[in-house]
């Protein structure tokens, strides 16, 4: 845990109610995260927020490799692994079912990394926000192609090393601004989160489940391996994502305007964030210097 | 009871579609196949079809949608062509890997580059890899029998079936032809019970990453499957005759008192129609010519193909796809059925049309008259 003093910001939520952990469980034991894996840990507490009424749609990704092979599944719920591009559009065609059956009370939750959704998946997205599908998407975005042993996606942040960008300076655009992209879509959620931050990551999960429509939600998930960070570290490294201000916790308000949800007291520079992880290694002090002023 | 109506082959195709109740429809535009969707879309709307309509963004979201529907235990439907079921392409393997019966209409058309939007068989022979069993359809009301029952023979096999359509040629062309009534379909139609679906309370994993092992048996279990298929369509067709009075088989000798000619003309589609003509005129003109239409793609009918040509001297296949560097595809599958065969015919590959070069009567009768010119190894294109 940061040693920084965080208070709720304007119209943050109680904490009365964020602390309600379910000690069931719909993500079993036996699954196959790397340790210290962001993504397992956000699917584990997501799923403890959502319930068993949940129907998961899952594309290529991480996590189709967590859930494990046949004949094992670390999901309790059902769960439907989907070509790489197509999540949205699966989990659009699996709430249409429910819908021709009323079946109401059940949650479809398409859950994606970051190249299912910035890059090869963004289609299908655009098209199930567009229509108000009635779904939950989650991206957890570690940043690159984890998967296939740490690509570039269009989530990497500028600097940071990947195997297609072993300068680190091999592309000069920063990350792709999701939540710009999905609230043009005018959502009916929109919220980024990361469970290094869990009461706030409760709450938002809650407040997506209770409401219809399409919701999206933006989780910053780390790699160890990919962020080069030793795994007990994960959730400490994460969280100074958010101190830093280089991942704020968003939420968007009924005006459409994102408010941050948890403000840290006192900010820590991006430095202190980049120097955590050895893939921003390569970063020169220029760069990193640039990174702080947009951030300020 | 069956209405007698002149409808547009779309139009046909849509009441195929709206006699099956398909719960879910996903619908993407592309030209020909675009007034089968539209038409839907006012069934839907006006209250005749009962069907959660998805306007999707792309065919790849089209097929994906349906993939959805169909693991929720919907029985489904969707309609592409061309382009758009190449588009497809990724997600058709899918679904026939997870053994979702689905029914999908492919309006055949050219593909690119050049652009071309008409009547080609490319598209949808270049899918015949991909697990799903593919139908050919001569006219319009067989095509809209043919929807009927593909739903049922995909929902016994579990399996996906594609039924093509000549694109414009029946899509875009009006047709007297019988509609069945509702009931009769209900009767001959059950509603559609998902042995497995997504179930919150009955949860299961679908499409988990299997080992090698098991990847191999999963593969050979669909490959048993298709080679049950012809039974499973032939009891479907047996009562839809009895139900409906019109009888379709995997491959059809298309005219009778040619049986004995030693030359035969196979195609597949709605060329069908145009050989017939020519073949009337030959025979007439004194060169005996049989002619078998071919509906079944895959599974390929290679039993009832060797019983149909097995007296023949000579085979003439006439292609609307082509494998480059190898020739007609069509060709190649009947050569392969053929190989069997304890005397052989010649089979003279030719490229009869693509991109929707026309074929008239005078240009398969010139084919045929010339056969001793056309060569049984390398494919025969037309001289301009």
């Amino acid at each position: 845990m940061s040693n920084v003093k965080r208070s709720p910001a304007e119209n943050s939520f109680s904490n009365d109610t964020a602390w309600q952990i379910t000690s069931a469980e719909h993500m079993e034991s036996g699954h196959m995260a790397c340790p210290g894996c962001g993504a397992s840990l956000s699917m584990r507490h997501t799923l403890k927020i959502l319930g068993p009424q949940t129907i998961v749609v899952m594309p290529a990704c991480c996590w189709a490799i967590i859930a494990g092979g046949q004949p094992t599944t670390a999901l309790s719920t059902p769960l439907l692994h989907t070509p790489f591009a197509v999540a949205a559009a699966a989990a659009t065609g699996v709430r249409r079912s429910l819908t021709a059956k009323r079946k109401k009370d059940i949650t479809v939750l398409a859950w994606a990394g970051d190249g299912g959704t910035f890059d090869i998946g963004l289609q299908g997205i655009s098209g199930a926000a567009e229509r108000h599908e009635d779904m939950i998407y989650i991206c957890y975005d570690n940043e690159a192609y984890m998967n296939t042993g740490i690509q570039q996606s269009s989530a990497t942040p500028h600097g940071a090393w990947t195997t297609t960008t072993p300068g680190g300076k091999d592309f000069q655009y920063g990350k792709k601004d999701i939540m710009a992209i999905i609230k043009a879509h005018n959502p009916s959620y929109l919220a980024s989160a990361t469970i290094a931050y869990p009461e706030d990551f409760y709450l938002k999960i809650k407040r997506a489940k209770e409401a219809s429509g399409f919701r999206f939600i933006h989780l910053l998930a780390a790699c160890p391996s990919g962020w080069k960070i030793d795994s007990q570290d994960a959730l400490k490294v994460t969280r100074m994502a958010v101190d830093s201000g280089v991942f704020p916790l968003l939420e968007m308000g009924s005006d459409g305007s994102f408010k941050e949800t948890i403000e840290p007291e006192k900010p820590i520079p991006v430095q202190e964030y980049l120097k955590a992880q050895g893939r921003f290694k390569k970063m020169s002090d220029l760069e990193i210097e640039t990174w702080q002023k947009e951030i300020d | 009871m069956q209405k007698q109506a002149i409808l547009l082959g779309s139009d046909a195709i849509a009441h195929g579609v709206r006699l099956s109740r398909p719960e879910v429809i996903s619908a993407y535009p592309i030209t020909p196949q675009t007034h089968i969707i539209e038409t839907l879309s006012e069934m839907v709307d006006n209250g005749e079809l009962k069907s959660q309509y998805i306007k999707v963004e792309s065919e790849m979201s089209a097929i994906a949608a349906v993939l959805g529907s169909v693991s929720a235990g919907s029985r489904s439907f969707t309609a592409s062509s061309s382009q758009g079921l190449a588009m497809m392409h990724e997600v058709l393997h899918w679904v026939a890997g997870a053994r979702l019966p689905l029914v999908l209409v492919n309006a055949n058309r050219a593909l690119g580059a050049p652009w071309n939007i008409w009547s080609d068989q490319s598209d949808s022979f270049s899918q015949r890899d991909t697990g799903w069993l593919q139908i050919y359809c001569e006219t319009s009301q067989e095509a809209l029998d043919t929807i009927i029952m593909a739903y049922k023979a995909s929902e016994q096999l579990m399996l996906p079936i594609m039924v093509m359509i000549d694109g414009f040629i029946l899509s875009h062309t009006m047709e007297r032809l019988l509609v069945p009534d509702q009931q009769i379909v209900d009767d001959y139609l059950p509603t559609y019970r998902a042995p497995y679906h997504l179930d919150p309370d009955n949860p299961m994993t679908f499409g988990a990453a299997a080992h090698p092992d098991l990847f191999y048996e999963l593969k050979k279990t669909l490959s048993e499957t298709m080679s049950e298929a012809l039974t499973v369509l032939d009891n479907c067709q047996v009562e839809f005759a009895q139900k409906f009075g019109r009888s379709y088989q995997p491959i059809m000798r298309c005219l009778e008192g040619s049986e004995k000619s030693d030359t035969a003309i196979i195609c597949c589609g709605a060329m069908t129609g145009t050989a017939r003509v020519a073949v009337a005129d030959l025979n007439k003109s004194g060169t005996p010519t049989d002619l078998f239409k071919l509906r079944l793609l895959r599974p390929f009918p290679s039993q009832e193909l060797c019983t149909a040509l097995k007296d023949k001297k000579r085979i003439i296949v006439l292609n609307r796809a082509c494998s480059y560097g190898v020739g007609g595809t069509l060709s190649q599958e009947v050569r392969t059925a053929l190989y069997n065969l304890p005397q052989r015919p010649v089979v003279n590959d030719v490229m009869i049309s693509l991109g929707g070069k026309e074929v008239f009567p005078e240009t398969i009768v010139e084919v045929v008259k010339n056969q001793e010119q056309l060569s049984a190894v390398d494919c025969n294109w037309l001289k301009d």
